[in-house]
């Protein structure tokens, strides 16, 4: 009961020890500042930018008001010719890595980016050496009448 | 021998998601500490002068960027009220808030602020970083950012982290 | 009084999960034929008691209890009905008992459908459900409890997330856990197997229906989660890589490896060790499922309100019940002996190869996944892996296997030639091709090369299928004939092929040609999108069961004919004063037509996001065909008829030499 009463209690501090965020501003829609290329430029750029605030989404589907702040920044930003790398480099400068949902191939994440496919050639390596090895005949030889059995399900041809 | 791969694995496995259970996955550190204060050329909350990143230099220095409609700063307030008392030096930056709300706020729940900044549009927060309030940076005398507080302000951080960081600072 | 004895029933139950796990196991250990089958009864016992108790958190729920504190937290007054039956697993300690009443479930079937399995298998197998049980119950009873009161009593509780309130929530849950729990079965088979030192072509044919009736489950589960995300969120997304997603998405991986390769091992007595291993890699992955979801570990849309409390308790059961399986496999294992050799141009090869592919690609998925809490755990910064990653890494792992599959079904056990599976194949490839050159330009209006390798392995799979199925139709008298003759456990391979062909093609076209469009609409505007005019007549309050919103009416026309007209909505759910976007989607084969509202201005325009969507169909479509496919594997005839148990293929059950 005690534990019930702690728990809720907490539950409902929750939202004071939460980042607390202002109340809604106007949204911000890309108006005709930006030329098609551009726009397609922004599109890319918003999908790939985290939104701090909030559980795993990005600037481009979240309506938190930072979210907001950031989307306007980036637009701003190309309607002023920075390259995209210029605007990367612009929000890890202020939030570190952590808002980039493509982590920069940098050292600590080598084995992020080579892990799966020096995984992937360790495992093939192993897989074709048990295929391609030719190895003695390691199996007794079955009593003749299950070898019929045996070759019946073979030429069944099922899955 | 190789059998013993996915338990070792396992193994492995098993201690790093008993150190995450320990870690804030939401918690963003700052790419500012060890950095200058970012830039920037505001009003003053109730005095005509501008005031800039170089007034931040010269002692060390807290600055508290908050508001009148944060939850968070109301309970960390009391406690920077405290700690003006005790002598230490706040500059208050005012995010995405209007003058009047600041001020009624401030003259409820007291002001620790030696100045506090009008970050009306949040340009300030954009370039220091915040991405809730309360957050606080501890400043050197140089203007360089030591610590970041992400939340309220909390004795244990104030007494663990960031007093010996400034006494470290006057000696 | 009710919730007083579903809470007494569950602890009945721990009791007797934990007879049911001690008693069998000392019967194998005396080989005691009365304590082996005392399992039976114990796991039939163990169900209807948690069906009772689940049975007793639903009333509380029905009857609008809030002196129930989980009542209280998720429901409300103005919860429509179904709404507040299914909230009974809207959070972590019900969805809990919803896991337990499928452990339980899987359980009792496996108590009941065992008359083909010599005694020790199913006893071993009811003793290690029966500790896995153990584990669930006492996390419950401890830390969790569904059944824990409040004084005093709220009146009003506080309302299902409205995110939650959705079809999608009465089915997505139920079809995931039968997934995810079916796949401790499987775990249970090959613990049996390691004990008892007995691995052959039988064990794999009592195996694989419960494994593949574990992995329909989890597919569907998955496909209805990713459907529901899409008309639920708002955002037109369908797969974000998220944590939650992808603890769902790795035990299907490695379960959809474990099907194919317990096939070999029925087979051709090969690959035993490594479809043990699968086993437990696939439960082992559910497991961790439950972890990174309640533990806080990860950040996740999905994830249920997180207390590491909770987390550490988890981090003990699976060191306790994967520690213990890892170890026996490295005890054990090395005694399974295959049965022959393994060639590499065979279907057993083949089938291996793809085995690579499937569990390198949940590897990477895993560490993608877990990455950032590695990189934060060694102090090496914080970083974010979405999905520009997990999309750069999982494609190029998994297209070889869609070009393999089509190669593997036309090539036979054992023994086959290349040149002749080249010959057999050539007009399936070569129409693969041409779908591939042609039906971009068709479909969208134009190509490129991603699309192109899209469609082309996509095609390939399709008609490499249905190419298959000709081959065994042709030989017969007649059409008819020959689709009657063939097996239902190929007939489920075909679909199931199939259904992952259609998969391909409609993730290769919505993936690289949605079109997506952000405007700004007063009543009375219109904007353009593909082809398509979108005509905001206006937007219009409605009033709700629990929640107030602002509903938009968009005719939608194409050159001047009126194509339909769509309403999504910005829903104010009373209880908790959550904002809550409902989209409006136009479903055709063709194409999905996505619009939501976004935000209000303050002259009363809108924002509106609108998608064009080409083949979004084929991706559900693709998901429930292979659910299909695999209801008809699983019930061929084979696996349920009894004479089969005396086939003189390893009769004995010995290893052999």
């Amino acid at each position: 009961m005690r534990l019930a009463h702690w728990g809720l209690a907490l539950l409902l501090a929750l939202p004071v020890l939460a980042p607390a965020q202002p109340p809604d501003a106007p949204p911000q829609t890309v108006q005709a500042t930006l030329d098609a290329g551009q726009q397609e430029r922004y599109r890319r750029l918003v999908h790939e930018l985290r939104c701090l605030v909030c559980q795993n989404q990005t600037i481009a589907d979240s309506n938190a008001p930072l979210a907001q702040d950031l989307r306007s920044q980036v637009e701003r930003q190309i309607a002023e010719g920075r390259s995209d790398d210029e605007i990367r480099h612009y929000m890890t400068a202020r939030y570190g890595d952590f808002v980039l949902y493509k982590p920069p191939v940098q050292r600590n994440t080598v084995f992020l980016w080579a892990g799966p496919f020096l995984l992937l050639l360790g495992a093939l390596a192993i897989a074709l050496r048990q295929l391609l090895r030719r190895r003695d005949a390691a199996a007794a030889p079955a009593a003749a009448p299950d070898r019929q059995a045996l070759q019946k399900l073979l030429d069944e041809d099922r899955p | 021998m190789r059998f013993l791969i996915p338990a070792a694995l396992l193994v492995v496995l098993l201690v790093f998601l008993g150190i995450g259970l320990k870690r804030d996955p939401r918690e963003v550190p700052s790419p500012l500490v060890g950095k200058p204060a970012p830039a920037f050329d505001l009003a003053l909350l109730g005095e005509p002068q501008r005031y800039t990143q170089e007034d931040l230099k010269g002692r060390p220095v807290l600055v508290n960027f908050w508001a009148s409609w944060c939850a968070g700063c109301r309970v960390e307030h009391p406690l920077l009220v405290k700690l003006a008392g005790e002598g230490v030096e706040i500059v208050g930056m005012d995010y995405k808030d209007t003058d009047e709300a600041a001020r009624q706020w401030l003259q409820r729940h007291g002001n620790p602020y030696r100045r506090v900044v009008a970050d009306v549009q949040g340009t300030a927060g954009l370039d220091w970083g915040v991405y809730g309030v309360p957050e606080t940076f501890v400043l050197d005398a140089n203007g360089i950012i030591v610590y970041k507080q992400i939340g309220p302000m909390t004795e244990q951080a104030w007494n663990e982290k960031i007093r010996p960081l400034l006494q470290g600072q006057k000696s | 009084m009710i919730p007083e004895i579903g809470h007494f029933l569950l602890i009945l139950a721990l009791g007797v999960a934990s007879l049911q796990f001690l008693l069998p196991s000392w019967g194998v250990w005396k080989r005691d034929a009365r304590a082996m089958a005392f399992g039976q009864s114990a796991a039939q016992v163990q169900f209807a008691l948690v069906f009772l108790s689940y049975l007793c958190l639903t009333w509380a729920f029905v009857q609008k209890d809030f002196s129930v504190t989980y009542v209280a937290a998720n429901s409300h007054s103005e919860l429509p009905l179904m709404y507040r039956i299914s909230a009974v697993w809207g959070a972590h300690e019900g969805s809990l008992l919803l896991w337990m009443l499928m452990l339980s479930g899987w359980t009792c079937a496996v108590s009941v459908f065992n008359r083909r399995l010599p005694a020790d298998i199913t006893a071993t197998c009811l003793a290690v459900l029966g500790a896995i049980a153990v584990g669930f119950l006492s996390f419950m009873l401890l830390t969790s409890n569904p059944f824990d009161r409040h004084f005093p009593v709220p009146a009003e509780g506080k309302d299902l997330n409205p995110l939650l309130q959705d079809p999608g929530l009465i089915i997505h849950p139920p079809m995931l856990y039968m997934g995810y729990v079916g796949f401790s079965v499987a775990f249970a088979f090959a613990i049996a197997a390691l004990v008892s030192g007995r691995l052959d072509g039988a064990w794999a044919r009592w195996t694989r229906p419960w494994t593949t009736t574990a992995w329909l489950f989890l597919t569907m589960g998955i496909t209805l989660g990713s459907w529901w995300a899409y008309h639920e969120l708002g955002w037109g997304g369908w797969w974000f890589w998220d944590p939650v997603e992808n603890a769902s998405f790795m035990p299907w991986l490695v379960g959809t490896a474990l099907i194919h390769s317990l096939a070999v091992t029925e087979k051709r007595g090969l690959l035993k060790s490594w479809t043990v291993l699968l086993a437990i890699i696939a439960f082992s992955l559910s497991l961790l499922g439950t972890f990174l979801v309640r533990s806080g570990v990860l950040v996740s849309v999905h994830a249920f309100a997180t207390d590491p409390a909770r987390g550490v308790y988890i981090l003990g059961f699976l060191a306790v019940v994967l520690g213990s399986a890892f170890s026996l496999y490295a005890w054990r294992a090395p005694q399974l002996k295959s049965d022959g050799d393994l060639a590499l141009f065979s279907r057993e090869g083949l089938l291996l190869l793809n085995n690579v592919f499937l569990v390198v690609a949940a590897a990477a998925v895993l560490l993608g996944t877990l990455y950032p809490l590695f990189v934060d755990a060694l102090g090496m910064g914080k970083i974010s892996v979405g999905p520009p990653y997990f999309n750069a890494v999982f494609i190029p792992l998994t297209a070889p296997l869609a070009a393999i599959l089509g190669l593997a079904m036309a090539v036979g056990w054992k023994r086959a030639k290349f040149a002749e599976v080249v010959r057999q194949l050539r007009w399936p490839a070569a129409l693969a091709l041409l779908l591939a050159a042609g039906l971009p330009f068709l479909w969208v209006g134009s190509s490129g090369f991603a699309v192109f390798a899209g469609v082309l392995l996509g095609s390939w799979v399709l008609l490499t299928s249905v190419h298959d199925l000709w081959g065994r139709v042709r030989a017969k008298r007649s059409l008819l004939a020959g689709l009657a003759a063939v097996p239902r456990c190929v007939w489920g391979m075909t679909v199931a092929h199939i259904g992952l062909g259609l998969w391909v093609l409609g993730v290769a076209f919505v993936s690289l040609h949605s079109v997506e469009r952000d405007v700004r609409l007063a009543a009375g505007e219109s904007a353009e999108l593909h082809g398509y005019e979108f005509f905001l007549r206006g937007v219009d309050p409605v009033h709700g069961p629990n929640y107030d919103a602002d509903r938009g009416t968009v005719e939608v026309t194409r050159q001047g004919a009126s194509v339909t007209t769509l309403h999504p909505e910005k829903r104010l759910y009373r209880a908790q004063q959550n904002v809550m976007t409902e989209a409006a989607v136009d479903e055709s084969p063709i194409r999905d037509l996505y619009v939501a509202l976004g935000e209000p201005f303050d002259n009363g325009d809108w924002s509106l996001r609108m998608y064009y969507k080409p083949a979004m169909q084929l991706v559900w479509w693709g998901g429930f065909i292979m659910f299909f496919g695999g209801i008809l594997a699983a019930s061929d005839r084979r696996y349920r008829l009894a004479k089969l148990a005396q086939a003189p293929v390893s009769a004995d059950g010995k290893v052999t030499a």
